[in-house]
């Protein structure tokens, strides 16, 4: 979490996006802003379009209408797949279920677009490569294939291969969902070192209490809308709209648990 | 490839063992009798080298088939309509011809000779036969691949194209690598399947083993020996398939989805 409050540089912002797959809009009116540097958290009921903000951003998907602006590119007018993949080479993104390629070992796993897309020599990227595995505490686990590591060893090799492109952004959907509860901590702790260190990222998460803690602001999804965007203390506890009281009060249980997990 | 593709495969497996053991009983009979061994020995170089006409008819089909397969099977999954709907009527309509009927048609169909620069090349009858077979081959290797792609979940594709990779590359690189072991059984069946096969190519005059053992069940004309021969080429052709067909079965069980 950034400490000082001197205003910094917009990295992305996103006014009045309109998705919809076929006849479900699924976006309704989108509008996010996040600065350089700044740890953004989405939170919102399940379906309420968190995971096609995070793909409209790094131009996954398209949307129908508004504007997308992510480092000064207007991700919305991007046309051609030249334009898309350079916009991707600069924001990163860790999904849910890791995605990580089950034919290539963990190094060739991080070096494979940093080689082949960005034409880094081959030992420098796998040099960067094993500072990162070094950083998310896999270092000796370089030559495994994926199918040999645990979920929360594969979610973090996936965010090490995310970093190797050396991204501006890096987006975040849900990463601990699919991981048991006792590997959420080891994935939680190197993202909240990242995020201390100064990435921009923003992250999709039902991890109410780890969103409090490193967000500069948290965005409240509901039913395709972004109903409010606020820094943590004020979305969590002077809301005054019924639904993300709701909403977070349905966590409180949960909370404890993630706390009693990480031995806060 | 489904087991619907090649209907024939799971009955040619159970009827394989049983026909290795008549055949290999009725070899052993016909063994007792020096005559008859004698004869089948002069004949064995002849009906070796039919053989090996059979090996590289369809290590040949099976090249090129792997080769347009390939590429049919990706224009299949293309977004492009006209892209796609040639390959798909291509591999529906190869799919389900009767391989012999492909063999004749390929053998009337093209030139006994071709000009290339002027000069004069033959297109000799077995050449034909191998596009008779690598025509079907196509088709099924296409199956193959597109039902190969299809089984790789769409999040690799999303995982790669977030790294900065293009439509190409990620399946070059990510869905090709990935298919290649879902594809390898399947793939290796079929092989086995076009191999039986070209025994048919001895109906357009190809010198073939089955071919072969005619004519020297005609040279001899004794029953014995006829029957002695015929076994020897099921033998042959089963001593060539069997293995095939069992390390398929290892394969695909190593490659089941875990
Ligand atoms: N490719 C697609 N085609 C059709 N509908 C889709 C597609 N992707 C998402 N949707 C629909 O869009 C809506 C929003 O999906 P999205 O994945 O963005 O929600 P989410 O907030 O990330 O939900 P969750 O918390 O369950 O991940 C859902 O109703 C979903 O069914
Ligand atoms: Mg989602």
């Amino acid at each position: 979490m950034a400490q000082d409050h001197t205003p910094r540089p917009i990295l992305v912002e996103l006014r009045d996006v309109h998705l919809s797959f076929g006849a479900a809009e699924v976006l309704k009116g989108i509008d996010l802003t996040v600065a350089k540097g700044d740890a953004v958290s989405i939170i919102g009921p399940s379906g309420s379009g968190k995971s096609t903000i995070l793909r409209c951003i790094n131009g996954l998907a398209q949307p129908h209408t508004g504007r997308i602006t992510v480092a000064g590119t207007r991700v919305d007018t991007l046309r051609t797949e030249a334009e898309r993949i350079a916009l991707r080479k600069r924001v990163g993104i860790v999904f849910q279920q890791y995605n990580l390629f089950p034919h290539l070992t963990v190094l060739e796993n991080i070096t494979l677009a940093p080689t082949r897309i960005l034409k880094v020599p081959r030992a420098e990227a796998e040099a960067l490569a094993r500072d990162l595995l070094a950083r998310v505490r896999l270092a000796d686990k370089v030559s495994a294939y994926p199918g040999e590591l645990s979920g929360g060893q594969q979610q973090r090799v996936a965010i090490a291969r995310a970093l190797a492109m050396r991204p501006e952004l890096v987006l975040f959907d849900e990463v601990t969902s699919a991981l048991d509860p006792e590997m959420v901590g080891e994935v939680l702790a190197v993202i909240r070192e990242l995020v201390r260190d100064g990435l921009t990222s923003i992250l999709v998460t039902h991890e109410m209490r780890f969103a409090e803690e490193i967000s500069d602001t948290i965005a409240f999804t509901e039913n395709g809308r972004i109903v409010a965007q606020a820094p943590p203390a004020e979305l969590f506890y002077r809301s005054g709209n019924p639904r993300i009281r709701q909403f977070i009060g349905g966590f409180q249980g949960y909370r404890d648990a993630v706390q009693h997990r990480e031995g806060i | 490839m489904s087991a619907a593709a090649l209907p024939a495969r799971g009955a040619l497996r159970a009827a394989w063992p049983w026909l290795a053991l008549a055949a290999g009983s009725g070899l052993f009979w016909s063994f007792l009798d020096a005559r008859l061994t004698r004869d089948l020995l002069d004949w064995l170089p002849y009906l070796a080298s039919g053989f090996v006409m059979n090996v590289l008819i369809s290590v040949l089909a099976m090249a090129l088939g792997t080769l347009g397969g390939v590429v049919l099977g990706a224009m299949e999954l293309s977004n492009a309509r006209v892209v796609r709907a040639p390959a798909v009527a291509y591999v529906q309509l190869f799919r389900n011809a009767p391989h012999l009927v492909l063999i004749f048609a390929t053998t009337y169909i093209f030139p006994f000779e071709i000009v290339v620069a002027g000069s004069y090349l033959p297109f000799p009858d077995w050449l034909k036969a191998v596009l008779g077979l690598a025509v079907p081959a196509c088709a099924y290797v296409a199956e193959i691949v597109r039902g190969a792609i299809l089984s790789v979940p769409t999040s690799q594709w999303d995982a790669a194209r977030g790294s900065g990779l293009s439509r190409g590359q990620t399946l070059r690189w990510i869905i090709l690598p990935q298919c290649l072991r879902r594809a390898l059984p399947p793939w290796m069946n079929l092989y086995a399947s076009i191999t039986m096969s070209t025994a048919l190519a001895s109906l357009v005059g190809v010198h073939e083993l089955l071919h072969a053992a005619t004519d020297a069940s005609t040279a001899v004309r004794r029953d014995d020996f006829t029957i002695a021969v015929y076994l020897t080429v099921l033998a042959a052709f089963f001593l060539f398939c069997f293995p095939i067909s069992r390390l398929t079965r290892r394969l695909e069980r190593r490659f089941a989805p875990r």
